[in-house]
């Protein structure tokens, strides 16, 4: 299988014959994900603290109560360690339960069965007990939220074996991520970037783009001058730096990861080799983050292909600010600009 | 102008209540535990099913026993034992069906003998060679739980999956005193309630979480009085007195199966032992305390209640023991054999395909085996030429 995908964020015209596309925002590919799924196989069920009735407050689950049924999309009560918890006995008895976690800092209570259970209850059972159970976060900030409600939580998923971490930053992705993460036998952390939401692209809710496996990643912005890697929320920002980097003269290539487990080396590899050069981009604290472990891999696997250190650049190692605040905290274009200009070019 | 229509009231009739008021006392514990044994109500009681905990209670006991010896012989890095527990050990195995499901704590490896899983099988945790070494799904039995109470939600979730298909299963869930302390205790018997799903928790209450005695883990009246919060039925029953813990959590079964939704049972035992091997129980108790529930045991009670009617003499009771001492026998020896370990197991189930760093990893365990294998190889070849 091809592990360089050279997917953009919008497709070029259709052809003859094929569905119509039209904008869409990520929170109804999201929504029609979870309703095709939840009408292909009887096994999935949404269960959530406000799913039901309300369709969830970001609306991602809106109208599945009322054609599903409540059986099929609960409305829970408030505990999230109730809700995965009662997720892994639904799926010990062969159930596929999508959970939701309402914010990403209220989905630490359930932390104790994610790590102990979710992650672990395959393994412990050599493989008798798999746990096919999807684990729906919004997380990160840029919308204002007030306090605990914009966090970035991925490295505590990321750091425990047994669990997939994924993440959307597309419309088309937001569908075929979510999709393959229900249909995956394992459990699947899947974040969403609340401040994508209502990003919209063309897309064709009667014929989504499917992705045939969790673990692959994509070009986004091909480039010869330096590579930026990220995902989630930073994919747009980092397409907008590279498009203000050419004013420099430089051609960034932007690789958005989709899944940090399992982890796409090769193509992230093939990348930096190509260019020398390597920023990794996310908005969580980089301290202990995902780009410390991506700038590891990297240096680990390309060392003598690369022209310079690889740089990072991530939220402050501070915990998440008031939202009055959060643009000094966020990476934004010229921070990320910042750091390309001290890649050790050769007229430096 | 806002005028009071009549003084002294507020004027208006306030909202009513979000749902109605159900009537608690229903669902309210005895106030004493529930006794069959020794009364007049043990008349009654079936004499197959008196002989039948009987002799699960003098296997359990002795299993109770080699599973200590083991640990005193490094046979097991650490034993839980139920001493001094086995009628509830062995009535919660016995209140179910084969459909049913059984999700026990740490302590509990003899209820999940008693349910029919080899002994060894359901030592491995124990003795260290695999977290779980029986099939969870053959005997429905789910994986020892080590974290406290966290297998409780799972119980909750497994029973209300099954009622969604339409299966009559039922999930009895075990828990200390201890444990009803952690918030997943809570919110599984929340959950349960709310679905009515068809479980039965079992707080085992032997007064000690590991040291810490019940009246610093709670001020409720018992821990059966704690259902009455979530709207289900509060049992308490003698949790040596195996008749009347089979009774209640048979009830319990039953009524969880027909639809009347969960139950919680708090059978009041003690622990004979120490916490584990590696404890010390007289840095929190008395010997008196130990002698005076050693004079409450739970084996005893049902012998002399088989012997006081008649339906036991020494020669039954021998073949009991002989049985007994048979499976403790082919325990020890086969407990005697050191497991057959294949480290590149360790990255077998950790996803359903594994990931490229972990084939990676594999690779590089394997390697470090094979270089392994040619030292031995060497060692031995030079071994051989002296």
């Amino acid at each position: 299988m091809s592990t360089t995908s050279t997917e953009r964020t919008s497709t070029g015209a259709a052809g003859a014959g094929t569905p119509a596309r039209k904008p869409a925002t990520m929170a109804q590919a999201l929504n029609t994900a979870l309703r095709d799924a939840l009408r292909e196989d009887p096994a999935v069920h949404v269960l959530g603290e406000d799913v039901g009735t309300l369709g969830g407050v970001f609306r991602i689950t809106d109208g599945l109560a009322a054609e599903f049924g409540d059986a099929r999309c609960t409305d829970t009560p408030l505990a999230e360690a109730g809700i995965l918890g009662t997720a892994v006995g639904m799926a010990m008895y062969g159930l596929r339960p999508v959970v939701e976690m309402q914010f990403d800092a209220f989905a630490y209570p359930a932390f104790e069965q994610l790590v102990s259970h979710v992650a672990k209850m395959r393994n412990r059972t050599r493989g008798r007990l798999p746990m096919p159970i999807t684990v729906r976060v919004p997380y990160g900030g840029g919308i204002g939220g007030v306090e605990h409600h914009s966090d970035s939580s991925e490295a505590y998923y990321l750091h425990t074996p047994g669990l997939h971490v994924v993440t959307p930053a597309t419309v088309a992705d937001a569908y075929g991520l979510l999709r393959a993460s229900i249909a995956s036998d394992d459990p699947v952390i899947f974040l969403e970037p609340k401040r994508l939401y209502w990003s919209k692209a063309d897309w064709s809710p009667d014929a989504p783009e499917r992705v045939d496996a969790l673990g692959r990643a994509a070009v986004r912005r091909s480039g010869t001058s330096a590579t930026l890697i990220t995902y989630g929320p930073s994919v747009p920002v980092c397409l907008e730096a590279a498009e203000a980097a050419t004013a420099e003269g430089w051609d960034l290539e932007v690789v958005d990861l989709r899944s940090l487990v399992p982890f796409d080396d090769e193509t992230v590899c093939a990348s930096v080799r190509r260019t020398g050069r390597a920023v990794v981009v996310h908005e969580s604290s980089g301290f202990g983050g995902a780009g410390a472990e991506i700038a590891a891999r990297v240096t680990e696997r390309c060392f003598h292909h690369l022209e310079a250190p690889v740089l990072r650049v991530a939220g402050f190692d501070i915990p998440y600010p008031p939202p009055m605040l959060e643009r000094h905290h966020l990476p934004g274009v010229d921070r990320i600009l910042d750091a390309v200009a001290r890649l050790q070019w050769e007229d430096d | 102008m806002t005028v009071l229509e009549q003084p002294g009231t507020t004027g208006h009739t306030p909202p009513p209540a979000w749902q109605p008021r159900t009537d608690p006392a229903p669902l309210l514990p005895d106030a004493e535990p529930f006794r069959l044994l020794g009364t007049p109500d043990s008349d009654g009681l079936d004499a197959g099913l008196l002989r039948t905990l009987y002799r699960h209670l003098v296997r359990g006991r002795r299993y109770n026993r080699q599973a200590t010896a083991l640990t005193k012989q490094g046979r097991l890095a650490v034993y839980p034992s139920s001493t001094g527990q086995e009628a509830c050990e062995v009535a919660a195995a016995l209140a179910l069906e084969e459909r049913d499901w059984l999700f026990p704590s740490y302590r509990d490896t003899l209820a999940v003998v008693a349910r029919g899983v080899d002994p060894v099988e359901a030592l491995t945790l124990l003795r260290g060679d695999w977290h779980t070494g029986y099939d969870p799904v053959e005997h429905r039995v789910a994986p020892l739980s080590t974290p406290l109470a966290t297998q409780l939600p799972h119980a909750v979730g497994l029973a209300h999956a099954a009622r969604l298909r339409g299966d009559d299963v039922v999930a009895l869930a075990m828990v200390g005193d201890g444990g009803t302390s952690e918030g997943d205790f809570h919110e599984a018997l929340n959950f349960a309630a709310v679905w009515q799903a068809p479980v039965v928790f079992l707080v085992q209450n032997n007064g000690f979480a590991i040291s810490v005695p019940l009246d610093k883990q709670t001020a409720a009246p018992s821990l059966a009085h704690k259902a009455v919060g979530y709207g289900m039925p509060g049992r308490l029953v003698d949790g040596n007195d195996a008749a009347a813990v089979h009774s209640v959590l048979s009830d319990a079964v039953s009524r969880a199966r027909s639809g009347g939704g969960p139950t919680l049972v708090e059978a009041v035992t003690y622990r004979i032992d120490a916490h584990t091997n590696a404890d010390d129980a007289t840095r929190y108790r008395t010997d008196e305390q130990v002698e005076q529930w050693l004079r409450h045991d739970p084996v005893a009670l049902v012998e002399r209640e088989l012997r006081g009617r008649g339906l036991l003499d020494d020669d039954a009771a021998k073949a009991v023991a002989d049985d007994a001492e048979a499976m403790a026998a082919d325990l020890r020896e086969r407990m005697n054999a050191d497991p057959v370990l294949d480290p590149m197991d360790l990255f077998a189930h950790v996803y359903a395909e594994p990931t490229p760093q972990l084939r990676e990893q594999a690779e590089q365990l394997r390697a470090e085996l094979d270089a392994e294998a040619e030292t031995d190889g060497e060692h031995g070849r030079e071994a051989g030429a002296r």
